[in-house]
């Protein structure tokens, strides 16, 4: 894995991401992105500077836990009013172009 | 300057003694809304119709003797991230266009339950990324105090609302700063209150563990009724606070008698000097009305800002992966779904959105996940405990809300570092989940507004307030 965090970010991996994201990016911007992610990850750096080994990463303002309520039926979202906002429906379900029988 | 409009306890008051109608307070500000909002841009969409019905029910409610709530009447302004049953939200991005919510916001269900009539939802950065309001995909929003400059963001539209005379108060989000920077740029109050006291259910997600609702209005009075009606426990968010909202009446003819302020030793660098002396002159006020100034340390706030620009786009990138053409909005179509996907987001989603989907992709993915995101979150701690050590000598700690007053229309837009720099005293409050407010505090450069920030810890509501409203006595 790329473990040395200065590793110049490339076109190439910008495309990756992409894909990832799921964007489509032109060629012209495939070349501004890399710029930009470049010039604002070197400015991110600042923070290597700093002694973080005993330092416990906080992903939430508070610790999370979880929360149960009494398992009783209370009202839904409006079926047809939800599918009323979707681009595609069909019988009551939201419609898709084909999931299966391509290249992913 | 916006304080020549009618409060909204006052309006409320009015309305409720027949003093005057919520009809003809309607009016008012929809004439405002006539008059400047082809200049301003404020909304999205302004709701005269339904508006003009709630104003007719609230009145033969009031007429009635009804008790309508201590909003009945009052015109208020969303921020177009909050979800409102059957009428349009689009996050001013096209991805959301002609999308239509089938439920309310909690704080939407909040307002009305306080009488409150929505005049409109207002223009925002699209997905509330950006500190100008430029980046809607519908046009820019103007700063009504002089339209060739921003309004700052991404809750440009709302307090720009409230600085024009649209609407009496607004609610806007806060994820880095996005209520209190444009506050301070349009010379209103903006209250980013403790994460977790108010609901964000129905708020659409640009950074969960950041997000957070709050007011903009005229003044700090306003801002404390509209957050006593807006906080409180709701079940349907799980970050939600398990306690009532938050009783502010009281603290704010308190005064500042015997608390503690604290003033930051190492500030971040690049603040106009007319800035820094409004700072000045709010400690010199707070000090001649009894109370005490502490210097504090506070060595990690400039780190907030990678450690911001980190987290937030991490959690975007998350977050936005339900825009895929599905079940909300706009849809490109394609043979296959995964060319629908792609199709859809990059036609969808602006330039900033995109790119901070990228960074947030890129800060997660395998192989960087240590050296970014992992380590922006060690540094949310190191923030967090530098907070807790000045907490321990101060009660609040005051800064400057922006570094720079309002900053003309396109001097920003095309360096993304430099525009992000403009949230460096606000982001802090967010990592940390705290309280924070800005007030405005006289004028700085071309005779604009300047905010001062008021940073208090969790729960620290009511030392806020009472610190803002002795700066309001003293502005």
């Amino acid at each position: 894995m790329a473990s040395d965090p200065k590793v110049q970010i490339t076109p190439e991996v910008v495309a990756k991401v992409a894909r990832l994201a799921r964007l489509n990016l032109t060629p012209e911007e495939l070349v501004r992105t890399t710029e930009q992610l470049s010039g604002m990850l070197e400015h991110f750096h600042d923070i290597d500077q700093l002694d973080l080994s005993h330092v416990s990463p906080m992903p939430q303002p508070f610790p999370l836990k979880n929360i149960l309520r009494e398992d009783v039926v209370a009202p839904c979202l409006d079926r047809q009013e939800v599918l009323d906002s979707a681009p595609a429906a069909e019988d009551g379900r939201f419609r898709v172009p084909p999931t299966i029988g391509f290249d992913v | 300057m916006a304080d020549s409009f009618a409060s909204v306890v006052q309006l409320a008051a009015d309305i409720r003694s027949g003093a005057t109608t919520a009809a003809a307070v309607l009016e008012q500000h929809l004439a405002r809304i006539d008059q400047r909002e082809g200049e301003i841009h404020a909304f999205n969409l302004v709701l005269q119709d339904s508006a003009r019905a709630a104003a007719a029910r609230i009145d033969a409610d009031i007429a009635a003797g009804k008790d309508c709530g201590p909003l009945a009447g009052v015109p208020i302004a969303l921020k177009d991230n909050m979800c409102t049953r059957g009428v349009p939200t689009t996050c001013s991005s096209k991805i959301l266009e002609g999308w239509k919510p089938p439920y309310d916001a909690t704080v939407v269900t909040r307002l009305h339950q306080a009488g409150a009539v929505i005049v409109g939802k207002t223009n925002m950065d699209e997905f509330a990324m950006g500190s100008s309001t430029e980046n809607s995909a519908f046009g820019p929003t103007r700063n009504p105090l002089d339209t060739s400059r921003v309004p700052g963001g991404s809750s440009g539209g709302s307090a720009a609302a409230v600085a024009a005379g649209f609407a009496a108060a607004s609610l806007g989000s806060d994820t880095g700063g996005s209520i209190r920077q444009p506050a301070a740029l349009c010379g209103v109050v903006g209250v980013k209150p403790t994460y977790g006291v108010v609901s964000r259910q129905g708020l659409v997600a640009f950074a969960s563990s950041l997000d957070q609702i709050g007011p903009f209005s005229n003044n700090v009075a306003d801002a404390a009724l509209l957050l006593e009606v807006i906080a409180g426990h709701d079940p349907l968010d799980s970050t939600s606070i398990p306690q009532p909202a938050p009783q502010l009446q009281a603290s704010l003819t308190q005064g500042v008698k015997g608390m503690r302020i604290g003033r930051v030793t190492d500030m971040p660098q690049g603040c106009e000097p007319e800035v820094l002396a409004r700072l000045d002159a709010a400690f010199a006020a707070l000090e001649s009305a009894g109370a005490t100034i502490v210097d504090v340390a506070l060595p990690s706030l400039e780190f907030g800002l990678t450690a911001y620009y980190l987290i937030a786009p991490a959690e975007a990138s998350s977050n936005l992966a339900r825009y895929d053409g599905v079940r909300y909005g706009n849809r490109v179509g394609a043979a296959d779904i995964n060319a629908m996907y792609g199709a859809t987001r990059s036609a969808g989603f602006g330039d900033e959105v995109k790119r901070r989907i990228m960074l947030g992709t890129y800060a997660l993915s395998a192989g960087y996940y240590d050296a970014y995101y992992g380590k922006a979150l060690k540094v949310r701690r190191l923030i967090a405990d530098d907070f807790a050590k000045a907490y321990a000598s101060c009660d609040v700690i005051l800064t400057p809300t922006s570094p720079t007053v309002a900053f003309p229309i396109g001097a920003k837009s095309n360096d993304p570092l430099t525009m992000y720099l403009c949230d460096v005293f606000t982001i802090p409050t967010n990592l940390a989940g705290h309280a924070a407010m800005s007030v405005p505090f006289g004028t700085g450069a071309h005779s604009l507004p300047v905010g001062v920030q008021i940073l208090a810890p969790s729960l620290g509501e009511v030392p806020m307030f009472r610190v803002a409203a002795e700066l309001e006595r003293a502005s």
